[in-house]
């Protein structure tokens, strides 16, 4: 078990393409960290980088306090799970996961009881025997995770480790690998494009787009107090609305309503965001009234979505499932002032 | 592929309505396809049937009848042929050279190949790439090109049958051989390797796997069916092959293998070919030894399970 930092680490491709763009991210002891973006934001590069997979163009990588620059792939004491499992076909269940503990020279009788509670706890005891391709999805996932417990590796590294399940089976695996780290308490570093992946799992997630980290927060935090339009347009389901507005003190003018803060923000040109659960079908007194044109509705048992317009701009609200509206209606919305966002239009900073 | 072919016929015609226009034109098509493959079968099959009566029958009725006639009465079937020429001429020696000759000159490049190509697709150093080109490239010279300089560079070394200790004597051709199947070798491991999923080399790293232990380990168990291919490839040519060991140990009896031996039966027996066919379907029989035996390895899907779910 071991901290990871990144200290400005930076990561060119042949020349021009920068993967990586300084990157400086302080992982801690037994935390289970997410790195989640859309695909080539340079994720997955850092993990490679932190695996040994990847050389590190500038900046230092560490495990612990040790400098892991330029130490090989099989000194740095960490296990990865990859996304395509990587499992050596032509060996057994047992020589997969017993493969890494032979080239470490572990004595026979210890593989082998390793082996065995690995297996235990993934529900493979049944499977040793089997050759990769005798296994189903789901069994060949957890042989990629099990090669990497039987290690006790002091980073565990998960590369989009779900991506290939099904949407049922990846719940489920999701629930097992949060019982894993609680019950082993390594460090665990998972890369994700999938934000409910990253919100369910992670102590901690890391944003990141093109190459350049955006915020690393707790899913809560990340999710209230995004930092910028990037982060607060990225987590969350469905999305935040984004609203253009004009501000004069403290009135922000949007094209179908406006509101007022209680201090100025002191910029002309804004964003507000606005997360659809925030609007209420039940205006309270005093507060700010917004006229919806509903266009699309969709009731989804636990929640109900409308699609509309308000003045020019579209809007999702999350409203009551029992709340009667029809296309073609004009709702009325409240506002919960307090969850309001507010970003900068040039910027796309968040202002408190 | 076959499978899924022959899978697809039955059912066309099955949606198709009994002879209907599709219903006949699909079963043609069927017809005429195995009639194309039985016709080039049998067409390709004829010599050597031809050659293999011929060899079985006496040489009178050779001289007097085509080898057809065999299968009419009277039958007249010996194993004459084959017991003359297995003791009058040297063909046992022949044999045991021909072995000494094919196995070592199969294993030297296969095994060379399979390093070099290891090293072509999986690991970096300068130029790579020009210097694999090259030797793909090499593929393109005619062997022939290559008989002068490099005889008078055995002989000048004393690399020759004669200067050689018994034993080593087929050091010349088993470096000729070397030499010549390499590029092809190298160029068919490497494209294969370089197929292999790159996780599996970097998860074997992770787990602590050093360079050989992933060539050994890893990449060998995987590369079997291309392995074995090779070895057929390299055996079959080498074991036919006349013109190398001609130039290499031609005219020595006690190396030469036995396409040389053949070639001068040729020669001393005339028209005498009951003989000739006799010792060819005897020197046939390693080959297709060899193929049969290794065929099997040549299973598709052996990556089946390794990625992707």
């Amino acid at each position: 078990m071991a901290s990871v930092t990144y200290d400005h680490v930076t990561k060119k491709f042949s020349g021009e393409t920068t993967a990586v763009n300084d990157l400086s991210l302080q992982v801690h002891d037994g935390e289970f960290m997410i790195l989640v973006g859309p695909s080539g934001c340079g994720k997955s590069t850092a993990l490679r980088m932190l695996a040994g997979l990847e050389d590190v163009t500038d900046g230092d990588i560490k495990i612990g306090d040790r400098v892991v620059n330029e130490v090989p792939a099989r000194e740095r004491d960490i296990a990865m799970v990859f996304q395509s499992y990587a499992l050596y076909p032509h060996m057994s269940v047992y020589d997969n996961m017993a493969f890494g503990l032979k080239m470490r020279g572990t004595p026979r009788s210890e593989i082998e009881g390793k082996v065995k509670d690995a297996a235990g706890i993934l529900g493979l005891e049944k499977l040793l025997q089997r050759k990769p391709r005798q296994l189903s999805g789901g069994q060949r996932q957890r042989v990629a995770l099990g090669r990497a417990i039987v290690r006790d590796p002091q980073v565990f590294l998960l590369d989009e480790p779900l991506s290939n399940l099904d949407a049922a089976l990846r719940v489920e695996t999701r629930i097992n690998l949060q019982k894993l780290h609680q019950r082993l308490g390594s460090t665990f570093i998972y890369v994700t494009h999938d934000q409910v992946e990253a919100m369910t799992m992670g102590d901690r997630i890391a944003v990141m787009k093109e190459g350049v980290l955006q915020q690393v927060a707790p899913p809560r935090e990340l999710y209230d107090h995004p930092v910028n339009m990037y982060v607060a347009g990225f987590i969350g389901s469905p999305r935040m609305n984004f609203i253009p507005v004009t501000l004069d003190g403290k009135t922000a003018k949007a094209s179908g309503f406006s509101v007022e803060f209680s201090s100025a923000p002191g910029i002309e040109k804004g964003v507000l965001g606005i997360r659809p659960e925030d609007f209420d079908e039940q205006p309270r007194e005093g507060g700010p009234r917004i006229d919806m044109k509903v266009e699309v509705v969709e009731v989804l048992g636990s929640d109900q979505f409308v699609y509309g317009k308000v003045g020019g701009d579209d809007v999702i609200a999350r409203v009551d499932p029992q709340f009667k509206v029809t296309p073609g209606d004009t709702m009325k919305l409240g506002l919960n002032m307090r969850r309001l966002h507010l970003f900068d239009a040039e910027t796309e900073k968040a202002l408190n | 592929m076959s499978v899924a072919a022959a899978a697809d016929r039955p059912g066309t015609a099955a949606t198709a309505a009994r002879f209907s226009p599709q219903w006949i034109a699909g079963r043609l098509s069927g017809v005429v396809l195995h009639l194309a493959v039985i016709g080039l079968t049998v067409a390709w099959m004829v010599p050597t049937i031809g050659i293999l009566f011929t060899s079985f029958r006496p040489f009178t009725a050779i001289n007097s009848s085509g080898w057809w006639l065999a299968l009419s009465p009277p039958f007249q079937f010996t194993l004459d042929n084959y017991s003359k020429v297995l003791s009058t001429s040297n063909l046992g020696h022949s044999f045991f050279n021909s072995f000494m000759i094919s196995i070592p000159a199969t294993i030297i490049p296969v095994a060379i190949a399979a390093f070099a190509a290891y090293a072509f697709a999986w690991m970096k150093f300068p130029f790579r790439d020009w210097i694999f080109l090259a030797i793909v490239g090499v593929l393109a010279i005619p062997l022939q090109l290559s008989f002068v300089p490099v005889l008078s560079f055995f002989v000048a070394h004393g690399i020759t049958p004669s200067a050689l200790p018994p034993g080593l004597q087929y050091l010349p051709v088993w470096l000729a051989h070397t030499g010549y199947g390499l590029p092809f070798s190298i160029y068919l491991l490497a494209n294969f390797f370089r197929a292999l999923p790159s996780e599996l080399f970097e998860s074997a790293e992770i787990d602590g796997a050093g360079t050989l232990t992933v060539f050994f380990r890893i990449v060998l168990p995987l590369s079997v069916p291309a392995l074995a291919s090779l070895v057929i490839f390299q055996f079959l040519w080498i074991w036919n092959d006349l013109l190398v060991a001609l130039i290499y140990v031609g005219g020595q009896p006690e190396v030469a293998p036995l396409t040389v031996t053949l070639a001068n039966l040729t020669n001393s027996y005339g028209q005498g070919y009951h003989l000739l066919t006799a010792a060819a379907f005897f020197s046939m029989f390693v080959p297709l030894i060899v193929f049969l035996s290794l065929q099997r390895y040549f299973v598709r899907g052996i990556l089946a399970g390794s990625v992707k779910g």
